[in-house]
């Protein structure tokens, strides 16, 4: 306890369900989630696998706090080689699926082979059937959902499936569940589908049984209160959500915009947290209808939203002018600020989309952002996008171009290869804003350095989940540090690194820790588990973890050379804002990143490290 | 002698009436610190978390001292966090 014990593996090739026990030495290792079936992974499969080959395996995975009363505990990933970036690919979801993966008595679902015909996975408890999905495929997730919510006849099922980006091969391919909660980043969905698996469905009423149910309830409610005591948990970011951020980054200068050409976006405020709760004028009604929570959360960060039903985007549309999930900051600042779009309802649509069809709408709009860049500069033209003027700030260019990707139709089948192969394909490489192929998020770099090192460094390609120094360079926590000095970066992003990885290991929310320290974690997860699960035990493993994914990239071929950003944040100062005349000082931050880590001036985990760690 | 000021979140009522896009231009007196200006907008002090003056963070401390200047953009948020 708090781990079921259980894992079910599922061969796709043979079509066989299997039941068997959870290793449990991993699992005191890696703790869940994240780090345990990334070991999973590291020792079933070889990190050169192609990662569509049935050869590469796909792990559904909860934490040892998923499904319990601790808060946020709503929290699972897919774990997988990753096609868009050929690294380890762990993408991390919330709403209700995982929690109710916990609930019908498994830890993790493994998923190898791949099927001969499109299926889905029907769970019930200990009961597992693979079915044919024929009917589905071509299908999007909200009507796959739909569909086998109403197969089952029984409302409380969860489903987490692909869309059509998934089975065509989109690079970024989101799973997702529970409607508008995704699995978003590297493309784990496309790698589902290369597998032919349409769905997973589960109803789970065995229950979550934890080791000290007195010191749950005591360490639970303790960190309940943190968490509505707190400004930012309690009422910033239940009241806002994450959207609140527009206007801060903006007015930071760290906004990157136009393909990073700038670092400020004039129409930053029309995309922002502020514009969605303005009432309209055609309708009377706001963009934000309410927020929303994932299973136990009491933050409920999430935005529900209503698009405005004459904008032209949904006229005629009735599947898209219900309530669904709203704009996140990234969301709204990759497919607005990225691309030079500021139309709230354009932005709020192609975000539909993405859940709709399943698609990571960061990676998607950054690569947009791209072709945009390369319609500007002359490296494609008409010809190429089918007609389409792709100019910088047209929202009709921008919308045509979400939905050929995610139809896979024309231009869009190449923007679904994701920002760098289709920079490198029409010659300007340099224009391409991802590290290891993935596509870089909302904080520019050369406006708070430490985020260049987190991307550089991050081990699933750029990424500000893997390391979250905006906490600290902009917004104070837990301490203020200047976003434009690079002394002292180093041991901040080792710091964030590895204790997201803890967190993101034992099935809770990163967002806690606005809040929440490993002071106050890591003593749910003692409760909940066996063996005593100290302070530095929960940061060890974390930092465990992420020695095992640099492992992995390396084993696969990454070196210290791809510890790197794009040539433009490191070259093209700033133009605006605090950051003017800026660019990334990378090189100063990473051989102290290398040493703090214990790792060798190429990058690569010397053998002590490795020992000190137990890896 | 005038600056942006900015209130964002929940503070954008302490904003003049007919403010736009949670900004308006407002006069300066003399030698007004951020403190002084943040107190005569009557924006409570509990409230104020996150300030910029053109972008850049002021501590409480150098709230206390930094003398605002024509043109200056000041912009101030409660606690807020994203992701």
């Amino acid at each position: 306890m708090s781990w079921t014990g259980k894992i079910l593996r599922i061969d796709l090739s043979a079509g066989t369900c299997t039941s068997e026990p959870l290793n449990m030495q991993w699992a005191n290792d890696y703790m869940g989630q994240r780090g345990l079936a990334t070991k999973y992974l590291v020792e079933e499969t070889d990190p050169t696998v192609d990662p569509f080959s049935p050869d590469n395996k796909m792990i559904f995975a909860t934490g040892p706090l998923t499904g319990t009363i601790a808060p946020t505990s709503g929290r699972w990933s897919v774990v997988c080689k990753g096609p868009l970036t050929g690294a380890i690919a762990c993408s991390n979801s919330g709403g209700f699926f995982g929690a109710e993966l916990k609930n019908a008595g498994w830890d993790m679902v493994i998923f190898e082979g791949k099927s001969a015909s499109p299926v889905y996975l029907d769970m019930t408890n200990d009961q597992a059937e693979l079915k044919d999905a024929s009917d589905l495929w071509g299908k999007s997730v909200w009507e796959t959902e739909t569909a086998l919510r109403e197969r089952r006849g029984d409302p409380d099922v969860r489903v987490a499936s692909i869309g059509l980006a998934g089975e065509s091969g989109v690079l970024y391919a989101a799973v997702v569940n529970d409607m508008d909660r995704a699995a978003g980043r590297s493309g784990v969905g496309a790698v589902m589908g290369s597998k032919n698996l349409k769905a997973v469905v589960v109803r789970g009423t065995v229950g979550v049984k934890v080791n000290d149910p007195m010191a749950m309830m005591k360490t639970s409610n303790a960190a309940k209160e943190i968490l509505a005591e707190n400004a930012v948990t309690g009422e910033g970011l239940p009241t806002h959500g994450t959207q609140i951020l527009m206007n801060v980054i903006n007015e930071v200068g760290a906004l990157p915009t136009r393909n990073g050409q700038d670092v400020q976006f004039d129409g930053a405020h029309d995309i922002g947290a502020e514009a969605m709760a303005e009432v309209r004028e055609s309708d009377g009604q706001s963009n934000l209808v309410s927020n929303h929570a994932c299973f136990g959360c009491p933050i409920s960060c999430a935005r529900r939203s209503k698009i405005d039903p004459t904008h032209f985007t949904v006229k005629d549309k009735p599947q898209y002018q219900g309530v669904s999930g709203g704009l996140e900051y990234e969301a709204a600042w990759a497919l607005g600020a990225a691309n030079g779009v500021n139309d709230l309802e354009a932005l709020t649509y192609a975000n539909f989309v993405c859940n709709e069809q399943g698609m990571d709408p960061i990676s998607l709009g950054v690569t947009i952002g791209a072709a945009m860049d390369l319609y500007h500069a002359g490296a494609i033209s008409q010809e190429d996008t089918g007609g389409v003027a792709l100019e910088f700030g047209s929202t009709e260019a921008f919308v045509a171009m979400v939905e050929a990707t995610a139809r896979g139709e024309g231009f869009g089948k190449e923007l679904g290869q994701g920002s760098r192969r289709l920079c490198e394909k029409y010659g300007h490489p340099d224009f391409s804003m991802t590290v290891k192929s993935q596509e870089i998020a909302a904080y520019d770099p050369r406006g708070i350095q430490g985020m260049g090192l987190a991307y550089a460094t991050s081990n699933r390609g750029a990424c500000h989940l893997r390391g979250y120094t905006v906490a600290s360079e902009v917004l104070g926590i837990p301490e203020k540090t200047d976003p434009l000095a690079t002394e002292g970066k180093a041991g901040l992003v080792k710091a964030f690194q590895d204790a997201t990885a803890a967190v993101d290991s034992s099935g809770t929310c990163v967002f806690t820790t606005f809040a929440l320290s490993g002071e106050d974690i890591a003593p749910m997860v003692d409760a909940a588990c066996e063996g005593d699960w100290s302070v530095e035990r929960f940061v060890e493993v974390g930092e465990r973890i992420w020695n095992m994914e640099r492992q992995y990239n390396i084993a696969a071929g990454f070196t210290g050379a791809d510890d790197t950003l794009p040539e433009r944040l490191l070259k093209d100062a700033a133009k605006t804002g605090p950051a003017e005349g800026s660019v990334n000082r990378l090189n100063e931050m990473l051989p102290e990143y290398y040493e703090s880590r214990g790792w060798s001036a190429s990058g690569e985990p010397t053998a002590e490290t490795l020992g000190r760690l137990g890896l | 002698m005038q600056i942006t000021f900015k209130l964002f979140a929940g503070l954008s009522q302490y904003l003049p009436s007919g403010s736009v896009r949670n900004s308006a231009s407002i006069d300066l007196e003399p030698d007004e610190t951020v403190h002084q200006f943040i107190h005569r907008q009557k924006v409570p002090s509990t409230e104020v978390h996150l300030v910029l003056v053109n972008g850049k963070y002021l501590s409480d401390a150098e709230r206390m001292d930094y003398v605002l200047e024509a043109g200056d953009t000041l912009a101030i948020w409660p606690p807020v966090a994203g992701g």
